[in-house]
């Protein structure tokens, strides 16, 4: 498949506007998540699957769906 | 018809005493984009879209009181034990005073569910995308409370109704298309 939506980022990020007149210190990067199911469009046959006890686990059969979300403020702290 | 399995769709466990977090779930349990609302949008519009995609409906539909149940076992689960005084802490001695700890379908705000949270418009294309922003919003509602919490137990199963937005979502996206197909047209993928 051309285009393959596994080249895609699943978390976007953007930079919003620090006045020195602000009241609170910049937060810095802000992040929006772009989810697999945005990019794949009808899904075509035959794509690979998880492992059925690990579909039930992940909550999709189908890796190319599947998108972890993790606090994106809180990996930056870190 | 239904048939009811006596079990959750996803195991929910709670590992820390946090009776914070029932605050945050009850916004998924009788809010806007909760799944009581995406219960009652698709299993009503289902009745007036076209053949191709009543059964995709239904299942949702379906589905979602599954996760209906497994919000309600979270806040069960975070409020059972908890002492009035806990609770106030927590901030949810209003809900206390109306309900102890029984549940209601009411928002993290304390407004209570109402029929305006969701629309059937008859029009297939403007009910499915209806139904597409549901699940785009149910699915940044799981992501704030995730980022809220820190019970790794918790955001566990949070994460699985999450990924269940995500499909649900791809779902939607695909009745469209088959809506929108030109019959009579070759199909290039």
């Amino acid at each position: 498949m051309e285009n393959s939506p596994n080249t895609y980022t699943w978390m976007k990020t953007y930079q919003t506007y620090h006045s020195v007149y602000d009241p609170c210190p910049p937060l810095g990067t802000r992040y929006y998540s772009t989810p697999p199911n945005l990019y794949l469009g009808f899904q075509p046959p035959n794509l690979e699957q998880f492992q059925p006890n690990k579909a039930l686990k992940k909550g999709t059969l189908w890796p190319i769906l599947y998108d972890y979300y993790e606090n994106p403020y809180e990996k930056k702290r870190r | 018809m239904w048939k009811y399995e006596k079990k959750l769709q996803y195991p929910v466990k709670v590992s820390t005493c946090n009776p914070t977090l029932a605050k945050y779930l009850i916004e998924q349990y009788g809010g806007a984009d909760g799944e009581l609302a995406a219960a009652l949008r698709y299993l009503n519009q289902r009745y007036t879209i076209p053949d191709k995609v009543v059964g995709l409906l239904t299942d949702i539909g379906t589905e979602e009181f599954a996760h209906l149940e497994m919000i309600a076992t979270m806040i069960y689960k975070l409020t059972k034990d908890a002492t009035p005084e806990q609770l106030k802490e927590a901030g949810i001695d209003a809900h206390y005073v109306n309900h102890d700890k029984a549940l209601f379908y009411h928002n993290a705000a304390g407004a209570p569910f109402t029929a305006t949270y969701i629309q059937a418009k008859g029009d297939p294309i403007a009910d499915l995308y209806e139904d597409i922003a549901a699940e785009e919003k149910a699915r940044a509602t799981y992501q704030w409370i995730i980022d809220l919490s820190d019970d790794p137990d918790l955001n566990d199963s949070l994460r699985f109704l999450r990924e269940r937005e995500v499909v649900h979502s791809q779902r939607f996206r695909e009745a469209v298309e088959i809506l929108k197909e030109e019959r009579d047209r070759k199909k290039i993928f």
